[in-house]
């Protein structure tokens, strides 16, 4: 066991760590929340500045311990998150990688990197959440054409996007898991209507979108006709995998700035908050030595994320809640004004426990892969 | 950064394990439950011979030389296994009291207000006067309690980072067993693992030892004190409700004394005394979290 670096990642750490502090006070102020034109934007342009000096496929091309290292550092240094580019950095452009031809690849890979162009996931439908193999959006062959009608929801940053991931059911008198079909859908278009949700957090993360017989190319399916459900759980691996690394960095700053605040407003002089607070710095100790731990497993076994992602993100979303509800009794009275921060993280950290895939069905997934107990609810 | 165990450090966790499967059973566990607690200095001596205590002695002094991470996985193999006696007192004694390292004296610890085996010991470290014994919770653990001494322990982080070890290895094998039964017991016409309420339950004891792994292993690496303290903080929690899922898996049988579940129970609380308690360990890390600029 080794938790230092060897030589080539110490370099790596010490460069990027360079380049950061450089780099990083020359950015453009960040955006409000809700301007989400400008949002695009400001995460295009950090993308655009990471692809410029090399940093772009982090994401997908590096080891895993380069890309714990790049989530740690850029994280560290109060770098921009992959906001608006995550769906396409972090599973649309994996999966493209691992399942497009390479004329897919060539089309929508470089501007992924590049950051010309953003992504949502078109999964979840208004009757198929947890049971996403219900999905019912239907679309049929039309020539070149696939004929795309149905809706979806949730769909986060729908309202920004180039393109969708989306799942279509092509064949409704398959078995469920067997008729679904992978394509890459323009949202510009016709006959795509984004009607943006407000979430209860009062900003429009996400959005509806409906489906009226839009064409979308047969050239963008990603994997054969009907094999979209295979496909599909090669995205969600991705989606698992390491997407939280950067966000346990970030916990144990806040919770020492939390710390800190209370110990200013006399809150510390309370044990049983003191306490808490003790708790919750193992907590996320632990939860970083746990993504450690899992970066070098799936080093080992040849990069694939397993299911120690299913049991990271149980514990992680579950700590991420307790840490914000504790900021609010650290705040006291100010825990219930909106301007103060940490109150948006507790409203938002409500749903890590819900979005990309709930914490009973990743109880499910643990319980069937991992320990081998039987099917069934 | 390869955090992963060596293949040294796997065969040494094999080698323990075969080990105690083979001198420390299922058979002798439930033979030693069923009379009064009595240390089995045979056995004791075998594990000096094996190198338990003098693990991480330098060769020089007669010892294998190895480091914390050994000592870790030796004695999460020790705690799945439930093996009694005062191990970790004679193990932090080799060296400085002879025989430890060899088995030969049995050393015994006090432990804030509390001493394990302290009438089986031929050694103590720590002042035990006025020790008086009381009915111990843990049938295979033997206790005295020490009148006027402070509430605090010896919150030393060698002793509580094993002692994180040792909850580790019951926290796994308490899912293990869990996981074990859930395949076999049926009820309602299928294995009750097919039922989520009971798989739900398992998924956690496997999120909560796994989690505990990764501090525990962690903290052996670094021996930084606040790693030592999450490390504590987490093995516990993961000892203490993962018995405590394991018995509610097994349902009336695991309430039976015949089940070994409640035995593992038992010992994780009295390992969660040590050291002051988990109390301890949060406000160091509460402290550290203001130590810094
Ligand atoms: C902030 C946010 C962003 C999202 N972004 C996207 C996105 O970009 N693209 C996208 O496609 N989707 C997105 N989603 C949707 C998300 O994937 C679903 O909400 C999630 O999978 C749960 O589905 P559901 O909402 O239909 O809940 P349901 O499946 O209806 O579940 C409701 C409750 O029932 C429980 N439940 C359901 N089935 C079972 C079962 N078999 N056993 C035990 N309990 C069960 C669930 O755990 C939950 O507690 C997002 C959601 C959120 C909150």
């Amino acid at each position: 066991m080794d938790l230092s670096d060897t030589p080539e990642e110490e370099e790596f750490r010490a460069r990027l760590r360079e380049w950061l502090a450089k780099v990083l006070p020359t950015l453009p102020a960040r955006p409000s929340p809700d301007d989400w034109p400008g949002r695009r934007a400001y995460d295009l342009g950090w993308q655009r500045t990471l692809h410029d000096a090399g940093y772009a496929d982090v994401h997908w091309g590096a080891s895993p311990t380069t890309r714990l290292i790049f989530l740690e550092e850029t994280e560290r240094a109060g770098a921009p998150y992959v906001g608006a580019n995550f769906v396409g950095l972090l599973h649309a452009g994996p999966t493209i990688a691992a399942e497009g031809t390479p004329a897919q690849r060539a089309r929508w890979l470089p501007h992924i990197l590049r950051g010309d162009e953003v992504w949502c996931q078109g999964f979840s439908e208004p009757d198929a959440g947890s049971d996403l193999a219900a999905l019912r959006t239907r679309a049929w062959r039309d020539g070149d054409d696939y004929v795309v009608s149905g809706s979806k929801i949730w769909t986060s940053h729908a309202e920004v996007a180039d393109w969708c991931e989306l799942l279509v059911r092509t064949d409704p008198r398959a078995p469920r898991h067997r008729g679904i079909t992978w394509l890459a859908m323009p949202m510009d278009a016709d006959g795509v209507t984004v009607r943006p949700l407000r979430t209860l957090a009062g900003s429009a993360e996400f959005a509806e979108v409906f489906l009226d017989e839009v064409r979308v190319p047969a050239a963008n399916r990603v994997g054969e006709e009907n094999d979209g459900w295979r496909v599909t759980l090669v995205t969600l691996s991705f989606e698992r995998g390491t997407a939280f690394v950067g966000e346990v960095v970030a916990c144990r700053r806040v919770l020492g700035e939390l710390a800190r605040a209370a110990r200013d407003n006399g809150r510390w002089d309370d044990p049983v908050l003191r306490r808490r607070i003790g708790r919750l710095a193992a907590e996320f100790r632990a939860l970083w030595r746990l993504t450690q731990w899992n970066v070098s497993e799936a080093e080992a076994s040849g990069g694939v994320p397993g299911a120690g992602g299913s049991v990271f993100k149980l514990r992680y979303s579950h700590a991420r809640q307790e840490l914000y509800d504790t900021a609010a009794d650290v705040l006291g009275p100010d825990g219930l004004d909106l301007d103060r921060p940490w109150v948006l993280d507790r409203l938002s950290s409500l749903s890590y426990t819900i979005a990309a895939g709930t914490s009973q069905i990743q109880r499910d997934i643990v319980a069937e892969r991992v320990l081998g107990l039987p099917k069934g609810r | 950064m390869r955090f992963r165990l060596t293949e040294d450090q796997q065969a040494l966790r094999t080698w323990v394990r075969r080990l105690l499967e083979r001198r420390w059973d299922a058979g002798a566990l439930r033979a030693a439950a069923a009379g009064p607690a009595r240390l089995d200095r045979e056995l004791w001596r075998e594990l000096g011979a094996a190198g338990l205590f003098a693990l991480r002695l330098p060769e020089t002094e007669g010892g294998a030389g190895l480091g914390l991470p050994e000592a870790v996985l030796v004695f999460e193999e020790t705690g799945r296994a439930l093996l009694p006696g005062p191990l970790l007192a004679t193990h932090l004694a080799a060296g400085t009291v002879p025989g430890a390292a060899t088995g030969r004296t049995v050393v015994a610890g006090v432990d804030g207000p509390l001493v394990e085996w302290l009438d089986a010991a031929d050694a103590v470290l720590g002042d035990p006067t006025g020790a008086v014994p009381l009915r111990s919770a843990d049938p295979l653990t033997p206790l005295h309690r020490v009148p006027g001494a402070a509430g605090g322990g010896t919150a030393e982080p060698v002793a509580v980072l094993l002692t994180a070890a040792e909850q580790l290895g019951t926290a796994a094998r308490a899912c293990e067993m869990a996981v074990q039964h859930a395949r076999a017991r049926e009820q309602f016409g299928r294995p009750i693992g097919a039922f989520q309420a009971v798989k739900h339950l398992c998924a956690d004891m496997l999120v909560r030892a796994e989690t505990a792994r990764a501090a525990v292993y962690a903290a052996a690496v670094t021996a930084a004190p606040a790693d030592v303290a999450a490390a504590r903080l987490l093995a516990d929690e993961a000892a203490l409700r993962g018995t405590r899922d394991c018995l509610q898996v097994h349902g009336g049988m695991g309430f039976t004394w015949e089940a070994e579940v409640h035995l593992h129970l038992k010992r994780a609380w009295v390992r969660a005394r040590r050291g002051g308690g988990g109390a301890v360990a949060e406000e160091a890390l509460a402290a550290d979290l203001l130590s810094g600029p």
